[in-house]
């Protein structure tokens, strides 16, 4: 039995594989088309200012030297191999290796995304529990008008909100950046980095309570209404008891699999919040790359994210053959 | 000796239509059981007659848009919506229909064990899984994995776990085998043999006559005979009440004769007695207003012509 399951698990991961290579080839081909097809002009990104100092002949020398003037299915090739060598290119705005810079901005927005994914989870999680446990009351309509007008609020708008109370007014949290200005990388403290992470982390959780919260109140509300819970009051539980036994478990497996499946939103919700706080993570890298025609970053990030978000997915699917005992026990009889 | 009695019993949910108007609809009128110890009664009944939620109204899970009135007694006292919170479980005890009243996503052993009240959980859910024949590994199983027959003995041990004085027992053998509900019946006289009051709510009349000592007929939210299992014999002389006459000469092996006509929804009961516009022996009179349950020889019928 043991060796059919792992078996079976085995075939799951080489089918997600296979899914994941093919949707891969088909996201890099399309990007690519796209942006060699947009107004960028990939010689203009890289000399920048000094543009007025090149003649056309140094252009086509330039351009003959990258392949511009191969045919695009051959310079999609070209980059594709190297792609699969582990050479995503060089950036040309930070003039170094597009994977070192996606490595070290993955690292600050992972600690962002990590700490608003758990946050929005757990907050959303318990907001759903007591709106349903409360359900028709002043608390629950709290709740709701909360999720309905937070779940279409702007990114942007609730950053600047957040920025114009916490920061200016208040001045309890830095303006933005990652770490304080003007001070040597190797004298920022843990504090410090922690205060800049607060208000992006804030502004991302704000905005992420509002799905899992109307889920997990639905799915409560549901789960209340059913006859195992009816049969379980006949029983004699009530109140406390009767969630933590019958409640708990059967909503947060739905709330656990949504809140992976989310990671694509928590994604878009980082790339926002960090170009308002100027926090240099994945996301300001994007809006960089893509405003100043970085198209090695540009493509080494649509290759990550597409990862990232797959992964995402990928756990939200594993978390239901680890978690629901209908997926994961074979029937026995 | 009556341990539970119900008297004029009715059960009525609000509703609003057209936004604004307010309708109660009586899914119960009027009301009247009562369970001895050491006996079995019957409630026979259509789908739709209201007879999950008497069994629902004595034990105080109704939902919260219900409204019920009469008087509902256990051991002689009223049973207040505080009794019945501290009983449920403990005195009185529900046996469901099927697997989907066990929570899908915990073991069964552990759902048997949280009904045991006193003493040790472990050893009481695997003496009574070994009493109905369920194996050491049922207990680490999930509902899932449960046979109808299983899913049934299972549920029985929550009742026998709990050490109740008063088993409810709602559709407690739909779908199953002949085998099966012979077994399930048994159970039931069991409990009733050591003490136990039960009632037992089908509408299966055969399986209920089988093993009950008493007879209680639902028609449209209501009792109209309650009848010792005895009357229910030959072409049916001995019942009291026209409706369970009929019931009684729709069965196959007796004349296997159904009467037209359905019964009534709870939103349009007629006036006079609810079943007066099917009744052969209707008059004038039926009309005027709802008979009362009286005693007619050792039993109750409301009907005002039987005799």
């Amino acid at each position: 039995m043991y060796k059919s399951k792992g078996r079976k698990l085995g075939l799951f991961i080489l089918m997600k594989g296979v899914r994941m290579a093919t949707l891969l080839v088909a996201i890099c081909f399309i990007s690519f088309l796209l942006v060699k097809n947009s107004p960028i002009d990939p010689i203009q990104a890289y000399i920048g200012a000094d543009m007025l100092k090149v003649g056309p002949e140094q252009r086509e020398k330039i351009a003959e030297y990258w392949g511009l003037d191969q045919p695009v299915m051959v310079q999609f090739l070209s980059w594709g191999s190297a792609v699969l060598k582990g050479d995503l290119g060089t950036s040309m705005i930070f003039r170094r290796p597009v994977s070192e810079i996606i490595g070290e901005r993955f690292l600050n927005s992972l600690v962002l995304m990590i700490a608003a994914w758990l946050l929005s989870g757990v907050i959303g999680f318990i907001m759903g529990v007591v709106a349903a446990m409360k359900k028709g009351t002043w608390i629950d309509r709290m709740i709701k008008w909360y999720c309905f007008t937070l779940a279409s609020t702007p990114t942007f708008w609730m950053g600047l909100l957040i920025l114009i109370v916490f920061a200016v007014w208040l001045g309890w949290f830095p303006v933005g950046m990652g770490v304080p200005a003007g001070v040597l990388s190797e004298n920022v403290t843990m504090v410090d980095r922690i205060q800049h992470l607060i208000l992006p982390v804030l502004t991302i959780s704000i905005l992420g309570v509002a799905n899992v919260a109307l889920h997990t109140r639905q799915k409560l509300i549901d789960v209340l209404a059913s006859d195992y819970v009816l049969f379980a009051r006949a029983r004699g539980e009530q109140g406390f008891v009767l969630f933590w036994r019958h409640g708990l478990r059967n909503v947060a497996l739905p709330a656990i699999t949504l809140q992976f499946a989310a990671f694509s939103e928590l994604f878009g919700g980082a790339v926002l919040a960090e170009q308002v706080f100027s926090y240099p993570g994945l996301g300001q890298a994007t809006v960089e790359a893509g405003l100043r025609g970085d198209v090695p970053l540009l493509l080494g990030l649509v290759i990550f994210s597409t990862i990232f978000v797959f992964v995402g997915n990928l756990l939200a699917d594993l978390s239901y053959h680890l978690l629901d005992p209908r997926m994961r026990e074979v029937r026995k009889l | 000796m009556s341990i539970l009695e119900v008297e004029n019993l009715s059960v009525s949910f609000k509703q609003y239509t057209d936004g604004f108007k307010e309708i109660n609809h009586k899914v119960i009128s009027s009301l009247n059981v009562t369970l001895e110890a050491g006996k079995i009664l019957a409630v026979v009944g259509a789908s739709g007659s209201g007879k999950s939620l008497l069994a629902h109204a004595i034990l105080g899970i109704l939902p919260s848009n219900a409204n019920v009135s009469g008087i509902i007694k256990y051991e002689g006292k009223e049973l207040t919506p505080i009794r019945q919170t501290a009983l449920r479980g403990k005195e009185i005890a529900l046996v469901p229909q099927s697997v989907n009243f066990l929570d899908p996503l915990m073991r069964v052993g552990n759902q048997v064990r949280t009904s045991v009240k006193n003493g040790d959980a472990v050893s009481a859910q695997r003496k009574v899984f070994e009493r109905y024949r369920l194996g050491k590994e049922v207990e680490d199983m999930y509902p899932f994995q449960l046979s109808g027959g299983m899913a049934r003995r299972t549920l029985l041990s929550t009742a026998m776990v709990s050490d109740a004085k008063v088993i409810i027992a709602d559709e407690p053998t739909p779908g199953l085998d002949p085998v099966v509900i012979k077994e399930a019946l048994d159970n039931f006289r069991e409990f009733a043999d050591n003490g136990c009051a039960v009632m037992l709510i089908t509408h299966d009349i055969e399986s209920a006559l089988q093993i009950a000592d008493k007879i209680a007929v639902f028609y449209a939210g209501t009792t109209v005979e309650i009848a010792p299992v005895e009357d229910f014999v030959g072409n049916g002389e001995a019942i009291r009440h026209p409706y369970t006459k009929a019931l009684w000469r729709a069965l196959p092996q007796n004349e296997f004769r159904p009467i037209p006509g359905s019964q009534p929804h709870p939103s349009s009961l007629p006036p006079g007695c609810l079943f007066e516009p099917r009744c052969e022996m209707a008059t004038a009179e039926c009309r005027q207003a709802p008979p009362k349950m009286r005693e007619l020889r050792d039993g109750m019928v409301r009907c005002i012509h039987a005799t």
